[in-house]
């Protein structure tokens, strides 16, 4: 006897649809969790204050401004470095063996993981460079490793620019880079912008890459020098070394928290454009 | 005279060449000192006591890291068994049943799942997954399948997303020549749309596979770390990764060397699934 087709067609949508609530409710447990058993430990004083003890009291100021400088300070670099790329490959080229190639390496630097960027910017940055476990070898290491997020998010955001824009310009005797710098930029403004938001996230939430490069000294990084900690990482010596669960929790909460209102934001923003442009 | 809003435009032009080339020399020198700090330790006690040998014990000169090479497989495949077909029955939830409401919901909620931080996943790993492998199923809990449930969520949003893709693309016409000769919705799905959707969602498949077996932070907190091969579900291991993130912080020599080694022979397990999947894209698209 074969079992009506109808039937089947019934039962596979209702188990499709508890595995799509199944995955929101994960996502919404790891937050919850984290929320729930976090919450409690964070106050003015645990942002604003140094840690005592390995971390065992006080608060993680030191972790709060050592993320903001990495992720800021890489994002600097590696916004130049990556909007320039995605303008060459858009505007200047064609598609040739040359533009495969390029396109290639962006591929192949996707995929590496963090910690074999950790393991290149440990062996170049921090030993043959002689930078030592220091802030720049961090924010040079989170550079390579964001830049193509930045490629990749710029080329499909300055592709989107419709072509009269461009047309437009030239016929007023705009040259090719004035055209760039005053139409199509501002035009693409919001996607190059919806990739940086996604790399600072990627690079608050990094830990293989940086504790190897930028170390996890717990003290204020006062120059580029100078080793410092992430909040991630800050986090997860913490946890891994039981220092303290509830300081764990409590860094957890912020550094989720960050990472969450950073893709919020950028999402908003990619949302936005979407919906200017269709 | 030449110009000068030529010469500017000549300059911009050479500058951004000079950008785009970056990222290939990035690659250069990330393969360049790999290779250049991993390969000297092949040459030295030669390859196959290397890949295949058993004992690992890098300060008496045991390089060994056959068994890491099989649990990094191991928890892939594991993280593969719970996150494909979880991933695959989300991405089509997503193309073809969602309502726009849903959509709405799912979206963003799989976006966040991607940018939650590994040592989160490891965190909560610990606290929750491990605590119930221990005493519902035995051992320490430190286990293949305390890393493979881990990482099988975290590769959820590769999954969903490129086979997402890979079913949205499907040309609607498909759709309405099969339902056109009567098919339910599911026969569709079923007989029509994933074979068409075939090597995408083998291509996400793939790259989450690559996310798993890259994956550390998370790793190293819910493995156990221990140097054998698990003969069962419930044993402790230690992936390439693992290896790597545990002992370079302090390792010198030939120590150091060796964990190099360990970096070359994971760069080129990662290097082929990509390759595949690149491929496996590309014939997609050219179809």
């Amino acid at each position: 006897m074969r079992t009506n087709p109808r039937i089947i067609n019934t039962l596979v949508r209702w188990g499709l649809n508890a595995q799509a609530y199944f995955t929101v409710a994960i996502l919404v447990v790891i937050i919850g969790i984290i929320f729930f058993k976090g919450f409690p430990q964070v106050n003015f004083g645990f942002i604003l204050s140094f840690p005592q003890d390995m971390g065992r009291h006080g608060g993680i100021f030191p972790a709060i401004v050592g993320t903001i400088q990495l992720a800021l300070l890489s994002i600097l670099l590696a916004t130049p470095l990556g909007v320039g790329t995605a303008i060459f490959l858009t505007e200047y080229t064609r598609e040739s063996a040359f533009t495969k190639l390029i396109r290639f390496g962006v591929e192949s630097l996707a995929g590496i993981p963090s910690i074999l960027y950790g393991l290149f910017g440990f062996i170049f940055f921090v030993i043959k460079l002689r930078m030592g476990w220091s802030l720049l070898a961090g924010v040079l290491t989170l550079t390579i490793m964001i830049l193509p997020t930045i490629i990749r998010t710029s080329e499909e955001a300055i592709r989107a620019v419709p072509r009269q824009l461009r047309i437009v310009s030239y016929s007023l005797s705009a040259s090719k880079w004035e055209t760039i710098k005053k139409v199509v930029l501002p035009a693409a403004m919001p996607g190059i912008l919806t990739g940086i938001m996604l790399s600072i996230g990627r690079a608050v939430g990094e830990t293989a890459a940086i504790i190897f490069t930028m170390g996890s000294s717990l003290r204020l990084p006062l120059s580029l020098m100078e080793s410092g900690r992430t909040m991630a990482v800050h986090f997860y010596i913490l946890a891994r070394e039981g220092i303290s669960m509830e300081k764990a929790y409590g860094t957890a909460v912020v550094l989720v928290l960050s990472i969450l209102f950073i893709n919020i934001i950028a999402y908003y923003i990619m949302n936005k454009t979407i919906a200017r442009y269709s | 005279m030449i110009d000068r809003t030529v010469l500017k435009e000549h300059f911009v032009k050479w500058v951004l060449v000079a950008f785009a080339l970056s990222s290939l020399l990035f690659l250069f020198l990330i393969f360049a000192f790999i290779l250049g700090e991993g390969l000297p330790l092949f040459l030295k006690v030669g390859a196959k006591k290397i890949i295949f040998g058993m004992k690992w014990a890098p300060t008496k000169g045991y390089f060994g890291i056959f068994p890491m090479i099989i649990s990094s497989f191991l928890v892939t495949l594991g993280a593969l068994t719970i996150g494909a077909p979880l991933g695959l029955s989300c991405a089509i939830y997503l193309s073809e049943y969602s309502g726009k409401r849903m959509k709405m919901l799912l979206k963003p909620a799989i976006e966040l799942l991607a940018g939650i931080p590994s040592v989160v996943f490891g965190f909560l790993g610990v606290i929750y997954i491990v605590p119930l492998v221990r005493n519902y199923l035995g051992g320490s809990g430190f286990s293949l399948i305390s890393t493979s449930l881990v990482l099988g969520v975290m590769i959820l949003p590769t999954i969903i997303s490129i086979s997402f893709d890979a079913l949205v693309s499907v040309p609607k016409t498909y759709r309405e020549a099969s339902a056109a000769m009567g098919a339910t919705k599911w026969q569709t799905i079923y007989k029509v749309i994933i074979p068409s959707a075939k090597s995408g969602i083998l291509a996400s498949f793939i790259l989450g596979m690559g996310r798993a077996i890259g994956e550390t932070m998370a790793v190293i907190m819910i493995a156990g770390n221990a140097l054998k091969i698990p003969t069962s579900l419930l044993d402790p291991l230690r992936t390439l990764t693992g290896n790597i993130a545990l002992e370079l912080a302090y390792a010198t020599g030939d120590h150091r060397l060796a964990l190099f080694s360990t970096g070359v022979v994971l760069m080129i397990i990662i290097m082929a699934l990509n390759y595949i999947a690149n491929f496996g894209i590309k014939r997609k698209i050219a179809k």
